[in-house]
């Protein structure tokens, strides 16, 4: 009685609440199309969603230094604004020249370059700037020193640059083209180290600094002495100028979008927050997507039981139906492409239908989840219970947990989702205090020395990469036997037997649905392209604003 | 003069509570309706609440975790109530499982932070000096270490896990302490130097006597506004947790969690998803504070006499 | 009563002193590091020696007991060190975000002033009634409704209907008041819808008490009008308790609007401090939860004055 009366009353609320329901939306234009007469003038305003703890960013590893920095800085080559997957000259004169024996390379350096304070920049200043990277001195971070290991030594005279190799390596090119090796003044480092740390430029790049308001805002002017110049020998950059604004909450972010207040964000927003704006802008909007080199990976603590037992491991990744939660996590969350160790869709992703052979990539879910109860069964962990380790950010990492209890519960695998604050997530990680944990990673570029780098051994890169914390020195044999095949084809072979041991045989960790890069903007945006990442193709140099 | 006619007054008042029989509880129901309609709504909507979290199984339709993936989104109708969320979950059925959690967080934290604000008002104004100052420092220190900090901390010095509602109970306890009892030596402090007080010393009457019997019933008024004030927050700081992620856990059914994540980001999609636990939460901290005023004036004496 | 005052004034002290102590123990209890945070939150790959270096750099693999001397030392001397974060001196930080902080508690209590004494005062006489029904309901609305919620109802509001969006960024009130206002006033009055449902209970309440109270009573005996009843004696010493709420709220609300300032996107101190929690950056956190401790005491000893000013009743011993 009382049940139905509280009903109806409840039915009354919820018409109410439906007709407050938006109508349909309108669709926004597609990204505007190549062959435009790019216009000079105007300002950028992006919002940028967390902020830079130095302006260093040798040592940092935050995109937030990347998009208010990158437009002040040049780096020696560079990802081609126009094709991002082609790498071109930046403060370069042309590509590295390799010796016969793949060990020597040698980089001519552009002679008009010149920094923000008027000094032109020369071999000494690419030299210091590489010298800090790769061998940084006592006290001096530098975060991606591991990726320099082939380096033996380099040398440097007015205009070039020289590096010699202890070994071949399949990356160094592409890691010459860094967006984090920023070009400093070797003057500046000498009078101090750490100048870069604390100052903001001189650099070489299109923009000049112009002010930082800390919590606020980052503003930069156009670099009228820059060295470069457009197919059509028009001055770089177009823009008079950029407004990077700083906005933590995500609401806060699309409304700025919303609100015209800035006209894009470089790293990108969910399916829903797209379609919020595309409902409220229509045809103001323009929307650019791709895969992103980023990816949560499910990482069973194998020092612990029974995670140390590879059939419960198995059954963890068995158990999931990775192409139905693709499927639909698409609809609510960035995730989307179904791939292993290697970006979906790019140079190194492995064939779907070899894919489909892998444990827990199976088209056939029934089967897989009887497969994973048989082998818990085996391993006498029916009825298992663990905690899943978890970072407290709203998305992706929620809704995918939420998404695995459910696909575990399906296998009789009861979990507790236990989120925890950024910072006590990765002393829970470091320390190895976790049953299992969803663990992640980004990169700035699709290459298997660094979306492997997490699957050498603990002993040899410590529980900082190695979460899973495993010792298998046949795996650290295979990564390093990949890393220095120099032939394309060959080392994508190398890399998928690495995938399908490592996911498949060990089932050390396996990924969950690779991340979607949606960026919705402001369709008077012109010349910049989405990429696989949102660290490179950040300087700014070809954006215009349409009128 | 005053010292007699409290304690008449306060002797009524026992009577009238003491009273228990049926008739007389009728009538006093009815006569809270009649008087008092504030109240009596706001005793209805805690009514409603208590119903629903005792019988949560027998009212939700559907079981509040359960994903189904092919019902993302939908709108209300009559198989779903208040529709279903990003992952295909009833939100009624959300709703009235979350009724249990709030309840929860609500009732345990505000009577454990009042009662131990109440008892340390109490004792530094009636001892004053040296008691009083180290109360009130401590207090003090309590009351200005911002409450995010202390949440933070003792979410996390208490650790994840299954017993994580236990951890935001504590981390919304521990503030109400010091500002209950500030408010209660405030009005204390009037109290304590009235001359009945003095009298009472005077016969011998031991210090806890004192305050119990005269003291205590006499801030009885700002500590019921504040536990009820306090049982509300409570559910609105659990909120505002959940809001940061701090709260209680997914899938782990809670209004505070609803407006999380999913609740703001299809809000102009899916309106009823933020807009059911936000009315929730406000109903429930209306409805507490409604009859927490209004239990006030009926109940206090000097209140009464109107 | 200049003993008392001084006796108040040195009581400080140790009040700070014990913020100190806890702050620093509290958050070395909890766990996380900012290292860790600086160089993995980005999904980089770096490796334990970097992290160990750095870790270093900061001071933070000293001994604790050393690493405590070592702030208290320099805090005695007013010097808050720098943030683990930016590096930048934790002064600093502060004074950047403490005009916005400070503009905006100082809007939402005029605001929260504004409703909640003519509300209380009037709900208090017309007792009872429907008037004083409507007062209590529109109050309890600003207790009952998530503060959070409100805002983020207001800037969906501004921008489906108006479409305009507040601005983002902080135009100090001496440059542009304009500007300043458009920022800061949809924060404040949210912020102060609830702060003056908090401050008009009590006002009501409060008033009801006090026009028992048998002086109130002698007065009305003696047949002075009722306004000037209300005046003299009930408003007046019906006070007390209400600033103690306003000023307590006004303490809290400098550090306290976390969930609000990160809603409009203001660069207050609240953020500061959440985000200097999140981080691990215990210098700023220590540095801030000294000065928002400091603000505290200081509010803390002016109501004591003012009661003492106000109400002779009460004994200072």
């Amino acid at each position: 009685m009382q049940h139905r009366r509280v009903s109806t009353l409840l039915i009354g609320i919820s018409l109410m609440l439906a007709a407050c329901a938006q109508g349909p939306r309108t669709s926004p234009t597609s990204p505007p199309v190549a062959g435009e007469q790019p216009r000079p003038g105007g300002t950028l305003t992006f919002v940028v969603a967390s902020e830079p703890p130095s302006f260093d960013a040798h040592r940092e590893t935050t995109y937030a230094i990347l998009h208010p920095g990158s437009p002040q800085y040049s780096t020696l080559l560079r990802y081609d604004p126009n094709d991002l997957t082609k790498i071109i000259p930046d403060v370069a004169a042309s590509m590295p020249e390799f010796s016969p024996d793949k060990l020597t390379a040698t980089v001519k350096l552009r002679t008009d370059v010149k920094f923000h304070d008027g000094t032109p920049m020369t071999g000494e200043d690419v030299l210091a700037t590489y010298n800090k990277i790769v061998f940084p001195p006592q006290g001096v971070a530098s975060a991606r020193q591991g990726a320099y290991a082939a380096v033996e030594s380099m040398s440097a005279t007015k205009d070039t640059i020289v590096f010699k190799l202890k070994y071949p390596s399949a990356s160094f090119v592409a890691s010459l083209a860094s967006p984090w090796n920023w070009i400093y003044s070797a003057a500046k480092l000498k009078q101090d180290i750490k100048w870069y740390e604390k100052n903001v430029g001189p650099g070489t790049g299109p923009f000049v600094f112009d002010k930082y308001t800390k919590g606020s805002d980052w503003t930069g002017k156009k670099n009228p002495d820059y060295f470069g110049k457009d197919k059509n020998g028009t001055q770089l950059p177009y823009l008079d100028g950029y407004k990077a604004i700083f906005i933590v909450d995500v609401t806060a972010q699309v409304n700025a979008i919303r609100g015209k207040t800035a006209q894009i964000e470089f790293r990108g927003f969910t399916p829903e927050q797209r379609d919020t704006l595309a409902r409220a802008l229509g045809t103001d909007l323009a929307i650019q997507e791709a895969p992103w080199i980023c990816v949560n990976y499910i990482t069973p603590n194998t020092k612990k039981a029974p995670f140390n037992d590879v059939r419960v491991r198995r059954a963890l990744t068995i158990a999931l139906d990775r192409w139905k939660m693709g499927e639909d996590l698409q609809k609510i969350t960035s995730l989307r492409d179904i791939g292993g160790l290697m970006r979906p869709k790019g140079p190194f992703a492995m064939p779907d239908a070899d894919l489909a052979k892998i444990a827990g990539f199976s088209r056939d879910a029934a089967a897989a989840k009887q497969q994973a109860r048989d082998l818990l069964k085996a391993a006498g962990q029916e009825g298992l219970k663990f905690n899943l380790l978890n970072r407290n950010t709203p998305t992706p990492y929620e809704p995918l947990a939420i998404r695995l209890l459910d696909e575990w519960k399906q296998v009789g695998i009861t979990v507790t989702n236990q989120p925890k604050q950024t910072t006590a997530y990765f002393a829970d990680l470091d320390s190895g205090n976790f049953d299992v944990a969803l663990d992640f990673n980004c990169d700035f570029l699709d290459e298997p020395d660094l979306q492997l780098a997490k699957f050498y051994s603990v002993s040899r890169v410590g529980t900082t990469l190695n979460r899973a914390g495993f010792n298998d020195t046949k795996l650290d044999g295979m990564i390093d036997a990949q890393s220095r095949e120099t032939d394309p084809e060959k080392r994508k072979k190398l890399v998928w037997d690495i995938e399908r041991y490592a996911m498949d045989e060990m089932a050390y960790m396996s990924p969950s649905p690779w991340w979607f890069r949606i960026i919705p903007y402001s369709n008077k945006v012109r010349g910049w392209k989405v990429g696989s990442n949102h660290y490179t193709n950040q300087d700014l140099v070809s954006v215009w604003l349409a009128p | 003069m005053t010292a007699i006619t409290r304690d008449a007054e306060e002797l009524a008042r026992r009577r009238f509570l003491e009273r228990t029989g049926w008739a007389r509880a009728r009538r006093a129901v009815r006569e809270f309706i009649g008087r008092r309609p504030l109240g009596a709504a706001g005793a209805a909507l805690i009514l409603l609440m208590i119903f629903s979290a005792a019988f949560a199984e027998v009212i939700a339709p559907y079981d509040p975790t359960e994903n189904r993936f092919s019902d993302l989104l939908l709108p209300p109708s009559a198989e779903h109530l208040f529709g279903t969320d990003a992952f295909g979950r009833d939100v009624f059925s959300r709703i009235i499982y979350g009724a249990r959690t709030a309840l929860l967080v609500g009732f345990t934290a505000s009577l454990v932070g009042s009662t131990l604000g109440l008892a340390l008002g109490v004792t530094g104004a009636y001892f004053g000096g040296r008691v009083d100052q180290l109360i009130e420092r401590s207090m003090d220190i309590l009351i200005s270490f911002p409450l995010i900090v202390l949440a933070i901390a003792v979410v996390a010095a208490l650790g994840g896990g299954e017993g994580q509602v236990g951890n935001v109970v504590a981390a919304i306890t521990v503030p109400i302490i010091p500002r209950v009892a500030r408010v209660v030596r405030s009005s204390a402090l009037s109290i304590v130097s009235m001359p009945y007080i003095e009298s009472a010393r005077s016969v011998g009457a031991g210090a806890i006597r004192i305050m119990a019997r005269h003291v205590a019933p006499n801030v009885f008024a700002p500590y019921l506004v504040m536990t009820t004030a306090f049982l509300g927050q409570a559910i609105l700081l659990e909120a505002s947790l959940s809001f940061l992620g701090l709260g209680v856990a997914e899938p782990t059914p809670a209004w505070g969690l609803m407006l999380r994540g999913a609740g703001m980001q299809f809000m102009e999609r899916a309106p009823w998803l933020a807009i059911a636990p936000g009315l929730a939460i406000s109903a429930a901290v209306f409805g507490f504070n409604l009859f927490g005023d209004s239990l006030r004036d009926a109940l206090d004496p000097r209140l009464r006499t109107a | 009563m200049q003993r008392y005052i001084a006796g108040r004034l040195l009581l400080m002290v140790p009040t700070l002193v014990g913020v100190a102590v806890l702050t620093f123990m509290i958050m070395r209890l909890v766990p996380g590091d900012i290292v860790q945070l600086r160089f993995m939150a980005g999904g980089g790959t770096v490796s334990r020696a970097l992290i160990d270096a750095e870790r270093h750099r900061l001071g933070l693999d000293k001994p604790m007991l050393e690493q405590f001397t070592d702030w208290m030392t320099a805090a005695a001397r007013l010097d808050l060190g720098t943030s683990l974060w930016t590096n930048r001196p934790v002064i600093e930080e502060i004074g950047l975000r403490l005009g916005l902080s400070l503009e905006l508690a100082l809007l939402a209590t005029v605001i929260a002033i504004a409703l909640a004494l003519p509300l209380g005062v009037i709900a208090a006489l017309k007792q009872d009634t429907w008037v004083d029904y409507a007062i209590r309901v529109f109050s309890i609305g600003g207790l009952a409704l998530p503060s959070f919620w409100i805002g983020i109802l207001t800037i969906l509001l501004l921008l489906t209907v108006f479409r305009w969006l507040p601005p983002l960024t902080f135009t100090p009130i001496w440059e542009d008041p304009v500007q300043n206002l458009a920022q800061l006033i949809w924060p404040a009055l949210a912020v102060g819808y609830r702060y003056s449902a908090v401050a008009m209970r009590m006002t009501r309440s409060s008033v009801l008490e006090v026009m028992r109270e048998d002086y109130v009573r002698t007065a009305r005996a003696k047949g002075l009008g009722e306004r000037l009843v209300v005046v003299r004696h009930a408003l007046r010493n019906s006070l007390l308790p209400v600033v103690t709420v306003i000023s307590l709220e006004f303490a809290f609300l400098i550090g306290g609007l976390v969930v609000t300032e990160q809603v409009f996107n203001l660069n207050g101190i609240g953020k500061l401090l959440v985000d200097a929690v999140v981080n691990r950056d215990y210098t700023m956190i220590q540095g801030l939860v000294l000065l928002l401790a400091s603000v505290f005491v200081i509010i803390n000893f002016l109501v004591d004055m003012l009661y003492l000013v106000l109400d002779p009743r009460i004994r200072y011993a």
